[in-house]
């Protein structure tokens, strides 16, 4: 013999099933969150063949300068601190290449990371820096890139893909100038 | 005539003295304390050094974040103000309390609705607990084991009755 279930009690099971998928839903749904956050922040820079990000640089003059608008140049874009000793160390060289590399259609940006904009200013007249030079506004270049710290140098090639990456400073202008002709080469 | 005391007249000139002369640049509270860029920089991160608040970071960029509060507060910006440059500046990840909007809701109703939903289940457990141990015991009659008691109540049941 079966036992049939009243109606009034298969209504009242329908809310509780509703409120327990509710929960379930909500806690996968921020399970997934937490990974993919996860994942983002265990990624590394970004690798070479992708192609990079699309930024506007506003530089300490004003100028704006978007990344999409480069194409068909060499770009070499440096992330930077005043506070960073080993950035110091790359800074006049950085000079050094980009007045060889001027009018051979390699373009230098340099990115200030974190940084306070009268130390910045103050950074880039020390070591003559006058190649455009921008403050990296909410960090979103950096987060972009996926930047670990400074200093870090992309250099991109005329496609708008990422050509080389330098992790920590370039030692000699040989450096520099290896890397730049190793993406002007290609 | 009526001499003023010479006691009086140097008092009267030094109260002068005092109150002519120009108020200190600190006095006016136009140079910021330490505690006072402090109260803000705790409310702050810098991204070089994770999960220490900026007051107390020893970085050299940190020390440079809390000039600039100290300028931005002696230049009579708001607390508000100085937070919203940082954020315009560095990204909403420099504040300590995350703003609410965006994502960011869930930091503000999550732990709330866990701890309303934890307090919810364990009522509910309890009382299902409660009401099994209610039906699972027997009901016994109360039986007087006292001899003094069972003769009491068997007297005055007699003249009751």
């Amino acid at each position: 013999m079966t036992q049939e279930i009243p109606a009034e009690a298969g209504s009242s099971q329908l809310p509780r099933r509703w409120g327990i998928f509710l929960v379930w839903f909500l806690v996968l749904g921020i399970l997934g969150v937490l990974g993919f956050s996860l994942m983002r922040a265990h990624q590394g820079p970004i690798g070479i063949g992708d192609g990079v990000p699309d930024f506007i640089l506003t530089t300490f003059d004003d100028e704006q300068i978007a990344i999409g608008d480069l194409r068909g140049q060499v770009v070499v874009i440096n992330f930077w601190a005043s506070w960073c000793t080993p950035c110091e160390h790359e800074a006049a060289i950085f000079e050094q290449a980009y007045q060889m590399y001027k009018d051979r259609g390699v373009v230098f940006l340099g990115v200030g990371y974190a940084d306070t904009e009268r130390e910045a200013r103050a950074y880039l007249e020390k070591y003559g820096i006058t190649y455009p030079n921008g403050p990296d506004l909410g960090t979103r270049i950096s987060q972009a890139f996926r930047t670990h710290g400074v200093p870090e140098t992309y250099i991109v090639d005329p496609d708008g893909h990422l050509a080389d990456v330098r992790i920590g400073p370039y030692a000699t202008l040989n450096e520099i100038i290896n890397a730049v002709e190793g993406v002007l080469g290609y | 005539m009526h001499k003023t005391p010479p006691f009086l007249s140097i008092l009267a000139v030094l109260l002068l003295v005092i109150l002519l002369a120009p108020v200190p640049t600190a006095a006016q509270g136009n140079e910021p304390t330490d505690d006072e860029v402090n109260a803000i920089a705790k409310q702050l991160y810098c991204p070089v050094c994770e999960n220490i608040p900026l007051d107390v970071c020893p970085t050299q960029a940190c020390r440079q974040w809390r000039e600039t509060i100290r300028e931005k507060l002696a230049a009579g910006w708001s607390e508000e103000q100085i937070k919203q440059y940082f954020v315009e500046q560095y990204g909403a990840s420099v504040l300590a309390t995350p703003p609410a909007k965006g994502i960011n809701l869930l930091v503000y109703i999550l732990p709330p609705a866990a701890f309303l939903a934890g307090a919810f289940i364990l009522l509910r457990t309890l009382r299902s607990w409660r009401q099994a141990t209610i039906q699972a015991e027997p009901v016994v009659p109360v039986q007087p084991e006292d001899p003094y008691i069972a003769r009491l109540e068997k007297e005055l049941r007699r003249r009751d009755g």
